[in-house]
């Protein structure tokens, strides 16, 4: 280290003050256009701010459309997130056994990560496309039934079936999401897994633990850190899930697959609801930051370097 | 067959599973994609095509050609750019500090989780305002602003393990705090550039919600959108599709290939997706 310098500041002011303008105050602005009359085009060419205080969040609360966003976005994130982080140990473990090939394997399992959520939503909503079954289907119904299973089709992402307030077309979009995010948990158990030291695996097989005793009460334990960051990782991806449900679904019939995010943009882009559009952004804002700050905090306090 | 060779067998007949699985939406693009569209609307999708056909790719090429080269004209800039933002920022923040450096590194670290809907619509309006809204520009713009966060904390991350040591004695040795910089830090970080040049270049080639606000007209659009409002026509032809979403796919999944452990630690050093 240097030593503190005034210099060091003057050299990071236009980073600070990008991040100010463009994090901050811009946050502040869509506050601010959420507490107001925004809701049309001319109004806003008009410009005459008109403070309507929290008349626009009542209103997104009582829309039945963005109650189904909320319960759809609890839904898909503890699936998804449980999923990912189940598939993220699964093939750690089968990697980490020390098979041959499994680098190969693991280059698999990773490559969906440097695809565009756009491009997985675009694959998977051709393979989850039911067509016009059982007459002319497509996708994993026709699969279905050119192996006999035809009993198995269903609709897919264009259900409007529902389990509760649990829409079950959905699942095609977990499945896509858990797709393309699995490799990645899978390289944060990796790493994990490879920074056990061998003295306590060995310790444990010496006292007797069964492969079984051996991952729940030795591994898994161990690597409750890193099931903590992915949890947060994955948590704050899919509470703004945007891209792979526009790109595959939209917001489905009868908005069985909308999300906060897809209704924001039609509010705001489709529709000139400025106010109510922005009014969602900050619902989104503060179900991020309440998952994320504390553990910002958490992680900044354990160590120095910020590892995420 | 001893007991090890079952067990042996077992998860490789388990990892082979999960492979077809992970490949699966490959073949699909793949068996797609080189289908005529005749071929393609009958029974035949899990097939691979008998007659092979370019008619997909020709048609996605022409429409998302234009697309590409946006994609490219926006990501290049904007990687390299942030690159070098986040080196400086991350030498400031590990190895030079101010006071109170710490508080601003976390606040500038939260703007990379933050729901980007919420800064959007001003986005959009101060970029009409600075008239750079539906130009390349605008979004070059705005993924370096919004690409300090994470380059800066992969850069901070690095330096971090350089040596106090060594940028002290170059210091003590009548380097400035540049000559510091540039003598020592520098040639240190090749590593740390791959690493961030392949992040932000995957990210923001990924990139839509930027992409689709920001740009409107669609010869200014980068190729996600471009790929999305391919099956906004009436007709969708699946083959053109599914070779648009392989053409979008190509560039990062190229670099995924050749350059994967650089790919991999920048996963590792910090990163979000989305």
């Amino acid at each position: 280290m240097i030593g503190k310098h005034k210099v060091g500041l003057v050299v990071v002011l236009p980073s600070i003050v990008a991040i100010a303008i463009f994090v901050y105050g811009f946050i502040s602005w869509t506050v601010r256009v959420s507490l107001s009359n925004y809701n049309s085009f001319s109004s806003l060419l008009r410009g005459v701010y008109r403070f309507v205080g929290l008349r626009n969040y009542y209103r997104i609360f009582s829309d039945w459309r963005f109650q189904t966003d909320l319960w759809n976005t609890l839904f898909f994130t503890l699936f998804f997130i449980l999923g990912t982080i189940a598939m993220g140990i699964i093939l750690a473990l089968l990697i980490d056994s020390k098979l041959k090939g499994t680098r190969v394997f693991q280059n698999i399992f990773l490559f969906p990560m440097a695809l565009a959520f756009v491009v997985t939503g675009t694959t998977w909503g051709w393979i989850f496309n039911p067509g016009d079954f059982p007459k002319d289907p497509m996708g994993i119904n026709l699969l279905f039934k050119q192996v006999g299973l035809s009993h198995l089709q269903w609709g897919w992402y264009t259900t409007t079936g529902h389990i509760g307030p649990f829409n079950i077309a959905l699942i095609p979009i977990i499945i896509a999401a858990v797709w393309q995010l699995s490799g990645y948990t899978m390289a944060m158990y990796l790493a994990g897994l490879r920074g056990i030291p061998n003295s306590i695996i060995e310790a444990a097989k010496v006292d007797g633990a069964t492969p079984w005793q051996l991952f729940w009460k030795v591994k898994f334990p161990l690597l409750k850190p890193i099931t903590l960051s992915a949890m947060i990782i994955l948590g704050h991806i899919s509470l703004k899930i945007f891209d792979l449900v526009y790109a595959m679904t939209g917001s489905g019939p009868d908005n069985v697959t909308d999300v906060p995010a897809v209704y924001m943009f039609e509010l705001t882009f489709r529709a000139n609801r400025y106010a109510l559009g922005s009014s969602i952004s900050i619902v989104m804002l503060i179900m991020v930051a309440v998952v994320v700050i504390p553990y910002l905090f958490y992680s900044m306090r354990q160590q120095k370097e910020v590892k995420l | 067959m001893n007991q090890f060779d079952y067990r042996r067998l077992w998860l490789y007949a388990l990892l082979m599973a999960f492979a077809i699985f992970y490949l699966m939406p490959v073949y699909v693009l793949l068996a797609t994609g080189l289908k005529s569209l005749k071929d393609v609307s009958v029974s035949t999708m899990w097939f691979f095509p008998i007659h092979l056909s370019l008619e997909g790719f020709e048609g996605a090429i022409k429409k998302l050609g234009p697309n590409l080269k946006n994609s490219f004209m926006l990501v290049i800039p904007a990687t390299l750019i942030s690159a070098f933002l986040g080196s400086i920022n991350g030498y400031i923040f590990s190895k030079v500090r101010f006071k109170g450096d710490n508080i601003i590194f976390a606040l500038i670290l939260f703007g990379m989780f933050i729901p980007y809907q919420s800064i959007l619509f001003p986005l959009i309006r101060f970029l009409q305002w600075i008239g750079l809204y539906n130009t390349i520009g605008g979004l070059v713009l705005t993924h370096v602003v919004y690409g300090i966060p994470i380059t800066t904390l992969i850069f901070r991350n690095y330096y971090m393990e350089v040596p106090d040591e060594l940028v002290e004695a170059a210091h003590i040795d009548g380097a400035g705090l540049f000559g510091v910089y540039w003598k020592v830090l520098m040639p240190l970080s090749i590593p740390a550039f791959v690493v961030v040049v392949i992040w932000q270049f995957t990210n923001i080639w990924n990139e839509f919600l930027f992409a689709v606000t920001v740009t409107s007209s669609p010869v200014k659009q980068p190729i996600t959108v471009a790929l999305v409002n391919l099956a906004g026509s009436q007709v969708v032809q699946w083959n053109m599709q599914m070779a648009g979403a392989l053409l979008t796919a190509l560039p990062p999944l190229l670099i995924y290939i050749f350059l994967g452990k650089y790919f991999i630690r920048g996963l590792l050093a910090g990163s979000v997706k989305g």
